[in-house]
């Protein structure tokens, strides 16, 4: 067949990138919202941001039906087990946004109880920003997490295969736990 | 397979075995933040209810030992997240109070002013969950546009629309100007009818009121033994409001109303929160009206306020008491004295033990959370109740998690 | 006769210390007579109130001669009267009554004492950790705690993409 047969709405393509395009203008979030950026979370959802406009509005609670989970707030170490299960529960293909400092990083929150970044025990494909981050941030993240997706593909799972391991600083390292018990005892002496 | 006459005796048994156990978070749409239940049920009806908490512990009181009076607001902020100025006046409250300062009236009126704001906010975003909870989506629309007119509001204020970390000891960051205060008046004109709006939408309901009508009553002797207080203690009769009992900043001179209802349920919560809100609007107008002129900080003269930027760079007077402020070594004299002040929050009485020993930080740094005392009575509340009935009573509570686990 | 004059006249052996900060009222009492004193408060002087419970670690505390400080902070609805009633308790296993029948926002506020110092509060109906894990070991608000813990906020397995 000629190209002068197509008639004007038939478009040339390849699945992968038909594919990879609708997965990324579909995304249903799962708020895993537990602290202060679960606000702006619902801020960026509610009247005045409107997530709706970039086809990531619906938000489900049940990670079943969730393909981004959006990790909203600090995770402390009781709640980390629950975050860890909650991400094996959502089927592939899926992706995770660490929004807000305390998920990157720990933020402000250098404490005996709070996870330092949850990228040192889940997987994370975008960081946000911000403490909290404002809700234009945080659509700007899900805007570049869409183009990710398109520029992935889908053939063979290739965009999980890249990563099997985790990217962040080496999660239990025992030289750090003496050296931070070594700066405490400097600190009492010093006070 | 066709039922067995067996089968029937079995569901008889004894020791209670139709008993179930339903586990309900942490991670829930309706427990808004992370709040775990344990629910034992008969069928539909919750026979009790075990809250386990601690799922958002982050180690705020540990932090306050580390960090000085100032700095720890900007930690301050993070715990009642919806109402954030709220809880950084009641910290420099507490310090203010310890360190034997007294605010100018300016700044006095001006923190009113924010504290009835952050009322504003965190009754305007409970009312629209509770409404969505329970099916109803527009009434939280409309809330939260207007939360984020309060947002603009603190953000020109502040430059941060969420956790301002605004207050200092015996000041604020920066003066506010006869811009910010038209700007407060437009949002008031633009919040009434919005406000008459959720009351029509809401307050008639017959779905709404149903659902929470009767449900989560708490007398008011359980509400003084538990503790609770500020509008859940209202909405059950108990007449106490810190703003009226124990006057700070500028409510001594202002004219406004304690709501309060006899009923004790959620529905009485709910319309407590809403009237308050209008109280709230009276209080920041006669502000608005009658905010002084003159100095927001205190003297720099006393070493603890930095001076203002201009004699900053251009005296060495000025350079010395910015110094005197900033070294980490200086600072100013903490009384080794102990001292609990506490402050209405929009969710109750919002308290800080502090030790002082000497030095620019807390010895201890302890919080009072209002979330804490009110989460405890949850179980009480709840039993005899139905399953669908443990959302509108969490509802109720506004429980935020942060201030809960700290 | 104001709540000061009652105590010292029901209790004129036991050393009150009372004293004055701003507007805080505040009596030091002995562990032994907690009980006695604090049911007097409640039944007769009207606190029906416990608005607050805490603890203070004074390890570090300079000239501090006991470990713990324990605060209850009583309210009495009526005439809206504050009282700061204080403690002293010390290692090792630091105990005290519980005042769980007395007022029941003793519930929580214990059982956090307990988390964050290891105080124990004995007759509490139902005294587990409630904010920290509950195979952790440790008391985080004690002096001889780290800011940043002891590791114990690294210790968990790794979930990576191959587990999905």
């Amino acid at each position: 067949m000629a190209m002068k047969d197509v008639p004007d709405n038939i478009f040339m393509t390849t699945l992968d990138a038909a594919a990879s395009w609708a997965r990324s203008n579909s995304l249903w979030p799962m708020p895993f919202a537990t602290a202060c950026c679960g606000i702006e979370l619902m801020a960026t959802a509610s009247s005045r941001f409107d997530l709706a406009r970039f086809g990531a509005e619906v938000m489900r609670f049940s990670p079943r039906q969730c393909d981004l989970m959006i990790v909203a707030g600090r995770v402390a170490m009781k709640m980390l087990p629950v975050l860890q299960r909650i991400w094996q529960q959502m089927p592939e293909p899926k992706w995770c946004i660490s929004m807000g400092a305390c998920a990157c990083t720990g933020g402000v929150f250098d404490t005996y109880a709070v996870v330092q970044g949850v990228d040192r025990f889940i997987p994370v494909d975008l960081y946000v920003p911000g403490c909290p981050p404002r809700p234009e941030q945080l659509m700007a993240g899900i805007i570049a997490l869409q183009d990710k997706i398109k520029h992935g593909g889908t053939l063979n799972g290739t965009e999980f295969a890249r990563r099997d391991h985790s990217t962040g600083p080496v999660p239990f390292d025992k030289d750090e736990l003496i050296r931070i018990r070594e700066a405490n005892e400097q600190l009492v002496s010093l006070n | 397979m066709p039922f067995e006459v067996s089968d029937l005796a079995e569901m008889d048994a004894p020791e209670k075995e139709y008993l179930w156990t339903l586990n309900f978070g942490p991670q829930h749409p309706a427990t808004h933040t992370t709040l775990r239940l344990v629910l034992t049920l008969d069928g539909e009806t919750v026979i009790n209810a075990v809250p386990h908490i601690g799922y958002l512990h982050s180690g705020f009181e540990k932090l306050g030992e580390h960090l000085d009076f100032n700095q720890y607001v900007t930690i301050v902020d993070r715990m009642n997240y919806i109402s954030p100025l709220a809880n950084e006046i009641a910290w420099h409250h507490a310090v203010e109070k310890l360190l034997g300062i007294e605010i100018t009236p300016r700044c006095k009126y001006l923190r009113t002013i924010l504290a009835e704001l952050m009322r504003l906010h965190d009754h305007l975003l409970n009312v629209g969950t509770t409404g969505l909870d329970l099916g109803a989506f527009t009434a939280f629309l409309y809330a939260f546009y207007q939360r984020e007119k309060i947002y603009d509001i603190v953000e020109s204020a502040s430059g941060q629309r969420f956790h301002t970390s605004y207050t200092r000891v015996g000041g604020v960051m920066f003066d506010v100007n006869k811009a910010w205060v038209e700007k407060i008046r437009e949002f008031l004109k633009g919040f009434m009818p919005v406000h008459a709006e959720v009351h029509r939408l809401l307050t008639r309901n017959r779905i709404f009121i149903d659902r929470i009508k009767g449900v989560g009553y708490l007398s008011a002797e359980d509400a003084i033994n538990m503790g609770v207080t500020g509008p859940l203690a209202r909405a059950s009769g108990v007449l106490r409001d810190l703003r009226k009992d124990e006057p700070y900043l500028a409510y001594a001179d202002l004219d406004f109303k304690v709501i309060a209802s006899k009923d004790g349920d959620c529905y009485a919560r709910y319309l407590v929160r809403m009237q308050e809100m209008l109280e709230s609007v009276k209080i920041i107008q006669q502000c608005l009206d009658n905010i002084p002129e003159g100095p927001v900080n205190i003297d720099a003269a006393t070493h603890i306020v930095p001076p203002a930027k201009p004699s900053v760079y251009r005296s060495i007077e000025g350079l010395i008491q910015h110094f005197e402020v900033m070294m980490p070594n200086r600072g100013y004299d903490t009384p080794r004295e102990e001292i609990y002040a506490a402050t209405e929050s929009p969710n109750g009485e919002l308290g800080y033990y502090i030790v002082g020993d000497g030095t620019p930080r807390a010895y201890r740094a302890r919080t009072r959370p209002p979330s804490y005392i009110h989460f405890a009575i949850f179980p009480h509340i709840i039993k005899g109740h139905q399953l669908s009935d443990v959302v509108a009573v969490l509802g109720s509570l506004n429980i935020i998690a942060a201030e809960l686990d700290r | 006769m104001s709540t000061e004059e009652v105590l010292k006249s029901k209790f004129p052996e036991d050393g009150l210390t009372f004293s004055e900060f701003r507007d805080n009222r505040r009596v030091v009492v002995p562990a032994a007579k907690l009980i006695p004193i604090l049911s007097l408060l409640k039944s007769d002087l009207g606190f029906d109130m416990l608005a607050e419970l805490t603890a203070v670690d004074y390890l570090e505390y300079e000239g501090a001669t006991d470990r713990f400080g324990v605060i209850y902070v009583l309210l009495n609805n009526q005439t809206g009267e504050r009282l700061v009633l204080k403690t002293f308790i010390n290692d090792p296993s630091p105990t005290l009554p519980s005042v769980y029948s007395l007022w029941k926002s003793a519930d929580w506020l214990e059982r956090e004492v307990f988390d964050m110092f290891g105080i124990t509060f004995t007759g509490h109906p139902d005294l587990r950790r409630i904010l920290t894990p509950d195979e952790f070991t440790a008391h985080p608000l004690r002096k001889d705690y780290p800011l940043k813990g002891r590791g114990e906020r690294h210790n968990f397995p790794i979930v990576v993409r191959s587990d999905g």
